[in-house]
Formats: structure tokens, C-alpha cells, sequence
């Protein structure tokens, strides 16, 4: 009996594609996308993004810069990617931080004027010249590890100024040097110097590496982070995740909104509709018309209860959250029609929005921040209108940009929601006539 | 002036499989035609392409002189399908609201046609109660009821009394017979045909995708059967087994406990039977006497094999 409640089971399995989708294809879908996101680095993270901005100019910052660029787990940047025709002009400290606050890059490193007379810090950082590091916090990993990079390049880098600093503080702390022990530690010193630099010419000649330098001694290079995109606001993150979850959810309301229909034919509603004043092409456009109102409400709410509760700054961005919550809410109306008439039953749309959403979240950067996925992924990620919307969303609550660097997403979902919708009345021709 | 419906030599095909091979059909103004058939006849594809919702392979439909599908055809029909279309979750009042907007009708219009339809369907005191809410019999009156409001001139209805109750269908005969009383034309479609017998003016049989054969009730009786009639014997012991040689031997056939004669010229012939069956000392326990009616042309004309 128990056997045959089993096969039972089974029998209904195998003709239940909804529930086989459900069952193997979105689990596969998911794992793929996941296993690429976390599971491609071979080697670890992928290289971080950081402009370096050397306003020292002095040997010893030069050689931190050579050595932060010999970085592997850093890929630096002096000056905005070139154009063609245009030549590279190097990022000054507005500039950097400017390609920063537009999202460019994660991070900049300013290195200060004065850097090279007292690079390292032992003990109190108060009388070193600190190193900038201009961050935005929507990345959170990436300023992290660019600090402690420097940290590794220093060591690797300036081991004369490392050693320097270090015999000063023995010097203080010890009472006084003797003559003998001075002159010693002079002589050992120039010729450390005079090390570095015939490895330098060396490097420069193309002979090994810094990170094949020796390392000598340690200490820390007192640094500043500065949250340049989210230091003015209240609670930053949370409008990132909003847009995210949100864009999210839409999607999935939108399915069930554009599901109607498939109620309708089923009912034999849609035969009096249509039999009706009422044409397909009418019929689409208020249920189109439907699903984004019902979206742009969605959304409306879910931004609302954030600045209730979260501090999302609402109120200061209504022009550009109007711009952003109208074009996505008709983008998700239309793909949520274009899914609905691709389908025959609720089953099916159901199934299959489930996966089509999943996958274009997880993609599109509403699970997972796009910033943490490998490049590959991030560039598919732009095949998702998730991803542009939630970069919108992003240029309005986060970077704080004018509305009319909205254009690109604007111009992309209203794009993508005419194509859904012309892939859904082709598609709703077979409920016009059989 | 032109018929509220013209169906001339209509061809329908799904796949290889013809669902409709040159039917003609017409309804003259103010009558109610009955289209009878057994289920897969064409029944339902025949009214699906009058309202336009199936493209033709060939042939024409006019209603009321414009081409089937056109907006002036679809202001004229009011279409009742066979399925409870309605919204479940919106009352009554609602419904009729929004169908009544699909039909191009708004403002005080709207109003008064939602009233007179929900007094029409004997539905005004559940008005405001969600369908989802309402008996099989009640969606039934309110689904005839949505199809109403514009004020068609000609009705199309799909097997309306499917699975209600004899009270509701009473009521919905009623119904009907008002619309024909207003001078609307109808096109009943129905397995049912004490229905048919009872509303349509003339009946239409179709078969396999064709018209076999149409006319007024007595008509196809007529032409069916002639003006023969039909003597039913039943037998002690209840079972017409051990008589069937006998029946045969004397024009009969045996039909489930009973055995059956037709007879043309009543007096004589039943005389005739009654005599043999004393002479032999055959048991007769009652005996009937029926004359052909729709139900026997239907069966007559499409026989009695199962189709689906």
C-alpha cells in the first residue's frame, strides 16, 4: 500500500513539470550561480580597484606606489581608464574622490604631502602623516582589505624608513645611543638604502619584483578611512537593501499580477471579455497599467516603512525615487506579462517565475551585492534589469547623483518594459482567436 | 432588413480534425433557436465564431448584416458562455458593473442596466454578497445576467442550466421566456431536451460539425419518424428475454425490459399485437403507448453510441 502511495507520487511527479522545475531545475540554476559567485576564485578575492594619488612625489612614496601596484590583490589605478583618443589625465585627490562617490572605483588612496619624511608610525600614530583612504561603504570588504595591503607594502617597501623610525623609538626609549652604536646603526642604514635602490634600478630594468624584496622589520602606516559616499547619511546600507528586496518582490507580484489572465481564461472570463468592447490589445495595457501601479504602491510602501523605520532618506530623493519606482514597476509589469502569457496554467507561471526571478535576482544583485561577484558575473548581471534598477536606486539614495544621471536606467527599463510587453501581446495572440 | 444571425456554409477546422464542415444556419428576429447535438458535436465552436472568438476556415457569419467579430456585431451579441465567468471574489453588483463597463456602458446607463439585471436574475437582495458566495443556480442567473447588459438584440447561450437544480432552471426558463417575450433572438445550445421542447421555436441538430437536420419540433419529428408511433410492452417477471423471438416474428425488437413496436396505424395494429400475444399466452403485465418526441429524433438521428 505504502508502495503504491509512492509510486503514486512519482506518476504525478513526472507529468507535473512545474513541480519537476521546481524540484531540480531551480535548485541546479542556483547552486551554478552561487558556485559562481563564491566558488570561482581560484586564487582567492579578485583584485580591488583603488585609485593612488602620490601628492608626496618623494622616493619613499614612490616606492609604496610601486610596491602597492606590484600588489597582486590590488589592481591600481593613477588615472581614470582611457578613452580612445583621449589621454589619461591622473587622478588628483577631488578626482579620486569623485570617481569614488560615482562608484568607479571602492576605494582611493591619497598619499599626503610630507609621506616620505615619516612614512611609519611606531607606537602613538599623532606625529606620522597619514595616508587617505577614501571609501564607499556600500563596499564594506574592499577598503578593509586595501588597508591591510598597505600595511604588507609597507613592510615589503620601506624597510629603511621601517628600521629609521624603529632605532628613533629605540633611541627615546632606551635613554640615548652611544656614538659607536649610532655610527653603526648610519652605516647599516645607507646600506640598506643603497640596497633598495640598486633594487629599484633593477625593477625598473625588469629584474625581480618588490614582493621579492626582503622583508625587514615591522610597523603600521597610520592611515585615515573616510567614508565618502555614505558619510552624511543616517542609516547608508539600508536604502541599498530596499532597492534590492524590493526590486525582488516586484517581480514576483508583477507574475501573479499578469496571472490574471491565465485565471480569466480559464473561467471563460477572457472569452466574455473579448467577445466584449474589450480588444487584447486594451486587455494588456490595463493589466499592464495594473501591476505597475500596483508595483510603484509596493515600492511606495516598502520605502516609506524604510524611512519610519530605518532612516532611509525618503523624503530628500522624492524626484529621483518617483523616477526609479515608476520605470521599474512598469519594467516588472511587463516582464510579469510577458511570463503570464508565455504560460498555459497558474502551475506553470508560478514554476517558472520562481525561476526566471531567482535567477535574475541572484544575478542582478538583489541577493548578493554585485560588487562581491567576480567581473564575469557582474557583467551578466547587466542582462537583469535588477541590476540596472538597483543601480538607479543606488545613484539616488546612496551616491546622491542628480536625476538626469539617471538617463541610462531610465532609458534601459522603459526599453525592457515595451519589449516584455511586445513579447507578451505576440505571445497572447493565441487567446484571441483559436 | 437583415437577420439578427446569417450562417452561411461554415468551415472550422482544428488540425486535421474538422470541428465544423459547412454549417448554414439562420435565426429570424425574435425567435430562439435550440442547437442540439451530443458533446464534440460543434455546439460551442459554432457560437465561439459567431461572437468571433475562432478564426473561420471559410464561409460567412453576419449578424444583423455586419461580419461576425466586427464592434457593431459585438454590440449586438450578448454572449453567455457555458462557464461560470465571473470574478469570485467581487459581488455581484460588482460584476455586473464591470462587465457592463466592458460593454461600453457608464454613468446612470450602467446603473440602471446593473439594476435591471440583478432584478432579471432575481439576484437585487445578494447584490452586494461575493459571487464566490452564491449557490451553482444563482452564478448560473448572474452569468446569464452579465451577458445582458447592454441590451443585446440577439443571445447567445451556452448549455445555460449545466448542473443547477429544477428550481433554478424553472427560473431561468422563465428567464428566457421573457427575453422572447422583449423580441430578442436566441441561440440555446443545451443536452436537455425537454428544454429545448419547451423554449426554442426550432431546433437545429448538428453532428459531427454539420447540420443533420432542423426545423420546428413537430417537423423533425415528422421527417424523422413520419407518423409512426411507438407500443411498449412489459412483461410478469420483468424481464422481455423469453419474448424476443416472438417481438421479432411480429416486426418488434426488444429494448431493455420491454419490447417495442412502431405502428403507423394505431387501432388496428395494436389489436392485431394484443390478439397474438392472448392466443400464445403471453403474460403482459402493462402496456404504453408513445409517440416519437425530440429526445427520440435526437437519438434516431445521432445514435445511440457513446462519443467522449
Amino acid at each position: 500500500m505504502i508502495l503504491s502511495i509512492i509510486r503514486t507520487g512519482f506518476m504525478n511527479l513526472r507529468r507535473d513539470r512545474g513541480a519537476l522545475t521546481l524540484s531540480f531545475i531551480v535548485p541546479i540554476a542556483f547552486f551554478s550561480i552561487f558556485a559562481g559567485i563564491f566558488g570561482s576564485r581560484k586564487g582567492g578575492t579578485d583584485a580591488i580597484q583603488v585609485a593612488v594619488v602620490d601628492l608626496d612625489q618623494s622616493p619613499v612614496s614612490r616606492r609604496f606606489v610601486e610596491a602597492l601596484r606590484a600588489e597582486g590583490g590590488l589592481r591600481v589605478q593613477t588615472g581614470p581608464e582611457q578613452t580612445k583618443g583621449a589621454p589619461s589625465r591622473p587622478y588628483d585627490a577631488s578626482s579620486a574622490e569623485a570617481a569614488v562617490r560615482a562608484g568607479s572605483l571602492p576605494v582611493a588612496v591619497i598619499v599626503p604631502k610630507g609621506f616620505g619624511d615619516a612614512p611609519i608610525a611606531f607606537g602613538p600614530a599623532a606625529g606620522a602623516t597619514k595616508l587617505q583612504i577614501l571609501n564607499d561603504s556600500s563596499d564594506p570588504i574592499a577598503p578593509q582589505v586595501v588597508y591591510g595591503l598597505i600595511q604588507k607594502s609597507a613592510m615589503l617597501s620601506m624597510p629603511d624608513a621601517m628600521a629609521a623610525e624603529g632605532m628613533k623609538y629605540l633611541d627615546s626609549a632606551s635613554g640615548g645611543l652611544t656614538p659607536d652604536q649610532r655610527a653603526r646603526i648610519d652605516h647599516s642604514m645607507a646600506d640598506l638604502r643603497a640596497r633598495l635602490e640598486a633594487e629599484q634600478k633593477a625593477r625598473a630594468a625588469g629584474g625581480a619584483p618588490a614582493a621579492s624584496a626582503t622583508p625587514l622589520g615591522g610597523g603600521l602606516i597610520p592611515a585615515e578611512m573616510r567614508d565618502v559616499v555614505g558619510e552624511n547619511k543616517k542609516n547608508p546600507l539600508v536604502a541599498f537593501y530596499a532597492a534590492g528586496i524590493g526590486v525582488m518582490f516586484l517581480l514576483f507580484s508583477a507574475s501573479a499580477a499578469g496571472g490574471a489572465i491565465l485565471d480569466e481564461s480559464e473561467s471563460g472570463t477572457l472569452d466574455r471579455i473579448l467577445s466584449s468592447r474589450v480588444t487584447m490589445t486594451k486587455l494588456l495595457l490595463g493589466k499592464l497599467g495594473y501591476a505597475a501601479l500596483l508595483g510603484f504602491t509596493q515600492l511606495t510602501v516598502m520605502f516609506l516603512w524604510g524611512a519610519l523605520a530605518f532612516q532611509v532618506e525618503l523624503f530628500r530623493h522624492l524626484g529621483g525615487f518617483f523616477i526609479m519606482a515608476s520605470v521599474t514597476s512598469l519594467a516588472s509589469a511587463g516582464l510579469g506579462l510577458a511570463l503570464a502569457s508565455a504560460c498555459k496554467t497558474r502551475a506553470q507561471l508560478s514554476s517558472l517565475t520562481t525561476l526566471v526571478v531567482l535567477v535574475m535576482s541572484a544575478l542582478g544583485g538583489s541577493m548578493v551585492p554585485r560588487f562581491m561577484m567576480p567581473e564575469m558575473l557582474q557583467k551578466i548581471g547587466f542582462l537583469t534589469f535588477n541590476a540596472w534598477a538597483i543601480d538607479g536606486f543606488t545613484k539616488v539614495f546612496w551616491r546622491e547623483e542628480p536625476i538626469t544621471h539617471l538617463w541610462p536606467q531610465v532609458l534601459v527599463l522603459l526599453s525592457a518594459a515595451a519589449l516584455f510587453f511586445a513579447i507578451a501581446r505576440r505571445l497572447a495572440r493565441r487567446w484571441e482567436t483559436a | 432588413m437583415s437577420l439578427p444571425l446569417r450562417i452561411d456554409s461554415l468551415a472550422k477546422s482544428y488540425g486535421a480534425r474538422p470541428a465544423l464542415a459547412g454549417v448554414s444556419l439562420e435565426v429570424s428576429e425574435g425567435e430562439i433557436l435550440g442547437l442540439l447535438g451530443p458533446n464534440g458535436a460543434g455546439k460551442t465552436t459554432l457560437i465561439r465564431c459567431v461572437v468571433g472568438r475562432v478564426a473561420l476556415d471559410s464561409g460567412s457569419i453576419s449578424v444583423f448584416g455586419d461580419p461576425a467579430g466586427s464592434p457593431a456585431a459585438r454590440t449586438r451579441i450578448g454572449y453567455i458562455p457555458q462557464e461560470i465567468a465571473l470574478y469570485g471574489r467581487l459581488t455581484a453588483a460588482e460584476n455586473l458593473g464591470v462587465f457592463g463597463r466592458y460593454a461600453g456602458l457608464a454613468g446612470e446607463a450602467l446603473e440602471d442596466a446593473v439594476r435591471s439585471c440583478l432584478n432579471w436574475s432575481g439576484l437585487a437582495d445578494r447584490s452586494k454578497e461575493p459571487v464566490m458566495t452564491f449557490s451553482g443556480g444563482m452564478k448560473r442567473r448572474l452569468n446569464m445576467a452579465a451577458g445582458l447588459l447592454h441590451r443585446p438584440r440577439l443571445i447567445l447561450l451556452d448549455e445555460p442550466t449545466t448542473g443547477v437544480d429544477p428550481q433554478s432552471r424553472q427560473r431561468i426558463y422563465a428567464m428566457v421566456e421573457q427575453l422572447r417575450a422583449e423580441g430578442v433572438s436566441v441561440v440555446y445550445t443545451t443536452h436537455y431536451m425537454e428544454e429545448a421542447e419547451r423554449l426554442c421555436d426550432r431546433v437545429a441538430i448538428i453532428d459531427n460539425g454539420k447540420i443533420i437536420a432542423s426545423g420546428t419540433h413537430a417537423d423533425l419529428v415528422r421527417s424523422t419518424f413520419g407518423s409512426r408511433c411507438e407500443l411498449a410492452l412489459h412483461f410478469d417477471g420483468d424481464s422481455a428475454a423469453p419474448y424476443a423471438e416472438w417481438a421479432t416474428a411480429r416486426g418488434g425488437r426488444t429494448s431493455g425490459d420491454a419490447v417495442l413496436f412502431s405502428v403507423t396505424d394505431p387501432a388496428p395494429e395494436i389489436a392485431r399485437i394484443l390478439e397474438a400475444a392472448r392466443a400464445e399466452s403471453i403474460p403482459i403485465r402493462d402496456l404504453s403507448f408513445k409517440t416519437p418526441n425530440l429526445e427520440s429524433v435526437f437519438l434516431q438521428l445521432t445514435g445511440r453510441g457513446l462519443r467522449e
